[in-house]
This record gives structure tokens, C-alpha cells and sequence, in this order.
């Protein structure tokens, strides 16, 4: 193919076809990053989708990369269930308080109506605009949190593992409270304008989930929902690891998996290849301290183990870049995937 | 015989099968004092479980459950006011700066399970944090962050101590520190955790320096 002539959506596509494109595409997934570009702090930047739509652009421009990311952060979802959502200077937004204090708040919990709550507007509207930017050329990628993920925001992780645990009655009310939410979130956003949707599913990772306990829970819940998301999905484990879990990530009709820096990616391409593709896996953490020379390297580690037959995008192992992770390490893996990333990968062979 | 009992009593607790679990506690012979039994059983156990997970073996789900479930027995043989559980440096454990409680859950539920007693201090900012242990006069504070710009802020921890003059050990743990194995040194810690079981042999580490 002729470099000039492939869009990002195309590169894209072709793929999640599991066949090689022009060169291996790379997702940043920007959040904070954004605020910094147009120069406002996280809290201000968050507060007007203008300003979102003005920092993917130009990070796009600037990074070269193959995505638009319209996910705002994961307590978006906890404040339309009416919670708080706490601002730092220097990183994502967290939860606040648990909305979900007694059984009896499960049992009353309602879903809220996505077309009229303030803040997730804010993430359509945002969707909306940068689909007017960059039509389609570049897919935009949304954000839900499953619902088998976000009742660790709404009533904290040592409290959801006790419902999930003891008390399956309610356990399945809220899921079901949750999974509409989730359709409703997912296909607003699609009807916004994103291409995909990105499932974030951590709870279902082998790091906070036994396989037994996922195939009655995450995995039936993904199925259903998936089901009934009118687009494409990835499902990602936000860094937790799921080898064991692959061949059930795919049977939930998911089309590609975030998986973790703790993954041996060579492992994880052979039993994905031909069925999902696999978004990964660099450590956001780590790459704070990364010098131009480590950020080449590791580009070009993950590209040698899970580039070949196409099937791969690359990206960090979380689906956030952390604010601390400096812009030249981040020019420096654009470059790298700009040079090794180019099919046919032939420097690879032998390795 | 405690390799057996340490086998049975792993697999009750990854069975979530309380009822067994209580029964090898029950079954201790009566020579055997809470302390010890603690020492040999519970914490070989939880360490397994806590190796387990960091392996990619085993679930958060279960090394939860099996804290939370020692946490209990030990609590009922071993009651926290015990005189048995006084031999040891003064020790407190916060989360710094983050609303994410689960990782200082499993740290207490650990330690209390394995003997040890502590304070909790809950959700701290610095400066709280700082005088409360020159206060409290603490040999060995422990700190449990989920975000990484928490992580990071021990450094500033360390430093307002080691301003005020305090002498007193940092452990440090939580998901950023297991995804950068220098970050703990980055921030000033003395030690780092990859699991909550890890704690105990670092701390009787740090005793032995002490005396
Ligand atoms: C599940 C998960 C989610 C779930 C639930 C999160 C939650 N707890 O609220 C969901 C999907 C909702 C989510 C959302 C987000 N997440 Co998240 N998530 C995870 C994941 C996979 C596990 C987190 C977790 O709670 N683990 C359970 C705790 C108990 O584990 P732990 O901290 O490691 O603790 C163990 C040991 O480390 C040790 N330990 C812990 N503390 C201490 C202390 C001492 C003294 C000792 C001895 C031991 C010890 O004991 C524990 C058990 O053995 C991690 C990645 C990972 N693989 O770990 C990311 C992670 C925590 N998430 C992260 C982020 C950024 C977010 C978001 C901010 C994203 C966003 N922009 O919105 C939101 C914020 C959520 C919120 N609450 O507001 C980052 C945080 C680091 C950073 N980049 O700043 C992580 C680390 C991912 C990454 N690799 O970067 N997430």
C-alpha cells in the first residue's frame, strides 16, 4: 500500500482484518495529556468539551498516531450515578465516596437517563465535534466501564468483592441496573460518532478474577452487553493479565483485547492470532522514566513478538497514559513505530 | 507435620471453606500458642497465596478472602489487646492521598492475621500524616497508594521527615510500585511490598536492624 494514500481508519481496519496494513498502527491514548497541549489544568480542561476536542487534535497532529480517544476518565460514570468525582493537578480524576452505601442503595439504584445528565453530554458532545474534525479518516475511539468493572467505583472494591462473593441476589440486580446503563452509554457515544467502543473490564482479569468466578459473571455479563452495543468493540484489561482468559474474551464477540505489560506478548499473539487482535502492551508507569533509547527498544520488543499477520495495534498496557510521562519519550515511540512499525517487517525475521 | 498442616490450611483458605480453616486452628495442639501458630501456619499460607498472585496463579479475589478469613480466626484466638502481640516496633499504615482502601485492608488483615498489631491512620494527606507519626512517635510506618502522583508524593513524606528529625522506616506498596521496581527507591522508601504477605519478613527485617 502507498504510505500517503492510507488513512488511519483504514490502517485500522485493516488490521483488526488480521492482515498486515502500511505499518503497525499506534493508539496513544491520551486523557491528561490534552490539558497539557492546549495549556489548562486538568479540572478547567475536563469542563468544557471544546477543550478536549482541541487537545486530541493536537496531539494527533503532533504524535502522528492512528486514534482520536474521547474517553474523559472512568469516574464520568460515577458522577452520573450521582457520585463525586475528586480533581488532581498532576493526574486522572478519582472517585469519591461510594454512591452505593447499603444493600438498600443497590435495590433502589437507577439508571440514569445518558441524554440528559451534564457530564456524559460533555463526552457526546466532544464525540460529536472531533467526528466533524476528522470524519473518516481517523476511528474515535469512546469508553465504557463494564458493568461488571464499575461497581468498585460505586462501593468500593472490599464491599463489591463481599457482594460478589456472599450475595448473589443482589449481586445480579446491580449488574443488571449496570449493563443497561452500559448500552445506553455505549450507543449514545456510537450515535455520537465513535467508530469503536473500548470495554474496560479489569475485574474480569486473571489478577482479580479466578477463571471459574469469571465464566459465571464478567464473561456471561460481556456477552449480553456486547450483544446488544450496535458497534465494534475492544475489551481491555486496564493492565490487569488474562492469558488464561483469552479464548473466553473472544467468545464474548469482542474484537480485540488490551492486555497487560506482565503478558509475555509473544505468548498472548500466538493464541490470539486470527481470532482477536491485541492492543499493547507498553508500561505506562515505567515509561516516566523511559530515555528515547529504552522507549526505541521497547517499540521495537513488542513489535518483533506481536507485529507479523497484522492483528496488532500498539499502545500502553493501561489504556491511559500517565500525565508524568514526558513528551520527547512519547515522540520517541511515535518515531520508533514510524520506522519499525512498516510491513513487511523483515528486520524482524529471525527473532 | 506443619508442611501438611500449612497444605491443608492453603487450600481451605482457597477453597473459601471457613469451616476447615477453623477446625486446623481448633486442632493446634495445646502447646502450640496463638503467636506461634500464627507464625507457622497462617503466614506460610498467605505467603503462598500472596506468591501465587504475583506468579499470575492465583486471583485478588482469593488472596483477599483468605486474608479476610485468617483475620478472623486470629482475631478470635488472639484477641488484638493481647500481651502476646506487644513485642514489636510501633507501626501504623495509611493510604496516602488516594481514595482506594482494599490494598491497606489486606496489608492489616495480613499483619493482624500474623501477630502483629498496628495503627490506622485511614486516608491521609502529607502534612496530617507527617505530624501524626512524630506524634505518635512511629518506628515503622507503612503507606499504600493505588495513583501513581500518590506514589510520588512519599517523597515529599520523607523528606518532612527527615526535616523533623524522625527516625522512622517507610514501607511502601500498591499497584504503581509493582509496575516500576524502582519507583520505590525514586520516592525514599526503605522497602517495597509487591503483596500484602510480603510485609511480614520485611518488617522482621527491619527489627533485627533495630536492635
Ligand atoms: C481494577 C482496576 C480498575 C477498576 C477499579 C479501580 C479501583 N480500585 O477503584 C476501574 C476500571 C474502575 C479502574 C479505574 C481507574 N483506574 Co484502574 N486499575 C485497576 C487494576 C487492574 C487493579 C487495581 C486494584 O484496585 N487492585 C487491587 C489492589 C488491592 O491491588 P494493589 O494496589 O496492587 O495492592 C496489592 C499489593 O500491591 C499490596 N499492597 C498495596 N498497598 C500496600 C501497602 C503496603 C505497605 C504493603 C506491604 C503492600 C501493599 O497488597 C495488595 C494485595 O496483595 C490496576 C492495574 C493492576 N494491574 O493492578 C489499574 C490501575 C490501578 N488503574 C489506574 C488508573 C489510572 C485508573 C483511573 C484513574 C483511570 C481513569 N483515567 O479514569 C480510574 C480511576 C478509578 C477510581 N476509583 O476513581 C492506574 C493507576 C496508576 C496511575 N497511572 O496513576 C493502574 C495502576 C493501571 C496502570 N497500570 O497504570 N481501574
Amino acid at each position: 500500500m502507498n504510505q500517503k494514500s492510507v488513512t488511519s481508519m483504514q490502517r485500522v481496519l485493516t488490521t483488526l482484518g488480521h492482515r498486515e496494513p502500511d505499518r503497525v498502527p499506534v493508539f496513544f491514548l491520551f486523557t491528561l495529556h490534552g490539558a497539557k497541549e492546549v495549556g489548562l489544568p486538568i479540572k478547567t480542561y475536563f469542563s468544557d468539551p471544546d477543550n478536549v476536542v482541541e487537545g486530541q487534535m493536537r496531539l494527533l497532529a503532533k504524535y502522528r498516531h492512528d486514534c482520536i480517544y474521547s474517553f474523559f476518565y472512568a469516574p464520568v460514570e460515577i458522577a452520573a450515578f450521582g457520585g463525586e468525582v475528586i480533581f488532581t493537578d498532576d493526574g486522572p480524576p478519582n472517585s469519591g465516596e461510594p454512591v452505593i452505601k447499603t444493600t438498600g442503595d443497590i435495590k433502589n439504584l437507577a439508571v440514569p437517563d445518558v441524554k440528559n445528565t451534564p457530564c456524559l453530554e460533555m463526552v457526546l458532545t466532544a464525540t460529536q465535534r472531533l467526528k466533524e474534525r476528522v470524519k473518516d479518516a481517523v476511528p474515535i475511539i469512546g469508553v465504557v466501564m463494564s458493568p461488571f468493572s464499575l461497581p468498585v467505583m460505586q462501593m468500593g472494591f472490599d464491599r463489591y468483592f463481599d457482594l460478589m462473593l456472599e450475595k448473589p441476589d443482589l449481586f445480579a440486580h446491580l449488574m443488571k441496573v449496570n449493563q443497561a446503563f452500559c448500552v445506553e452509554w455505549a450507543n449514545a457515544q456510537l450515535a455520537a460518532g465513535a467508530t469503536a467502543i473500548c470495554y474496560f473490564d479489569p475485574i474480569s482479569s486473571t489478577t482479580i478474577t479466578t477463571r471459574e468466578m469469571y465464566l459465571k459473571t464478567g464473561f456471561t455479563i460481556a456477552g449480553q452487553t456486547l450483544a446488544k452495543i450496535n458497534g465494534p468493540t475492544a475489551t481491555h484489561m486496564a493492565s490487569g493479565r488474562c492469558l488464561p482468559i483469552i479464548d473466553d474474551i473472544a467468545a464474548t464477540g469482542t474484537a480485540a483485547v488490551g492486555v497487560s505489560c506482565h503478558e509475555d506478548m509473544a505468548l498472548i499473539k500466538s493464541v490470539c492470532r486470527g481470532k482477536l487482535s491485541v492492543i499493547g502492551n507498553l508500561n505506562g508507569i515505567e515509561m516516566c522514566r523511559w530515555s528515547s533509547e529504552d522507549a526505541e527498544n521497547h517499540v521495537k520488543e513488542v513489535i518483533a513478538k506481536a507485529g507479523a499477520g497484522g492483528g496488532f495495534i500498539l499502545s500502553d498496557n493501561h489504556g491511559e497514559i500517565p500525565f508524568q510521562v514526558p513528551d520527547d519519550v512519547l515522540m520517541a515511540i511515535s518515531e520508533a513505530v514510524h520506522t519499525w512499525g512498516r510491513y513487511p517487517l523483515d528486520w524482524t525475521a529471525g527473532k | 507435620m506443619t508442611d501438611k498442616l500449612v497444605d491443608a490450611f492453603t487450600r481451605a483458605l482457597l477453597d473459601v471453606d471457613r469451616l476447615a480453616a477453623k477446625q486446623i486452628v481448633q486442632n493446634r495442639g495445646h502447646d502450640t500458642s496463638p503467636v506461634k501458630f500464627a507464625e507457622d501456619v497462617v503466614l506460610p499460607a498467605l505467603e503462598r497465596i500472596g506468591a501465587g498472585w504475583q506468579a499470575g496463579t492465583l486471583a485478588l479475589s482469593q488472596v483477599y478472602m483468605a486474608g479476610r478469613i485468617c483475620e478472623d480466626l486470629i482475631d478470635q484466638i488472639l484477641p488484638p489487646e493481647d500481651p502476646d502481640r506487644k513485642n514489636q516496633p510501633k507501626m501504623a499504615i495509611c493510604i496516602l492521598s488516594d481514595h482506594h482502601k482494599l490494598g491497606k485492608i489486606m496489608v492489616c488483615s495480613l499483619l493482624r492475621a500474623s501477630g502483629f498489631d498496628l495503627a490506622d491512620y485511614g486516608v491521609m494527606e502529607v502534612d496530617d500524616l507527617v505530624e501524626q507519626v512524630q506524634k505518635d512517635n512511629i518506628d515503622i510506618l507503612l503507606i499504600s497508594v493505588l495513583m501513581l502522583p500518590s506514589a510520588l508524593k512519599i517523597k515529599t513524606v520523607k523528606q518532612k521527615l527527615a526535616h523533623l528529625g524522625c527516625d522512622v522506616k517507610l514501607i511502601v506498596g500498591g499497584a504503581p510500585f509493582r509496575f516500576d521496581d524502582r519507583l520505590w527507591k525514586t520516592v525514599g522508601a526503605d522497602a517495597m511490598c509487591r503483596d500484602a504477605s510480603d510485609a511480614v519478613s520485611v518488617i522482621e527485617n527491619m527489627m533485627k536492624g533495630m536492635v
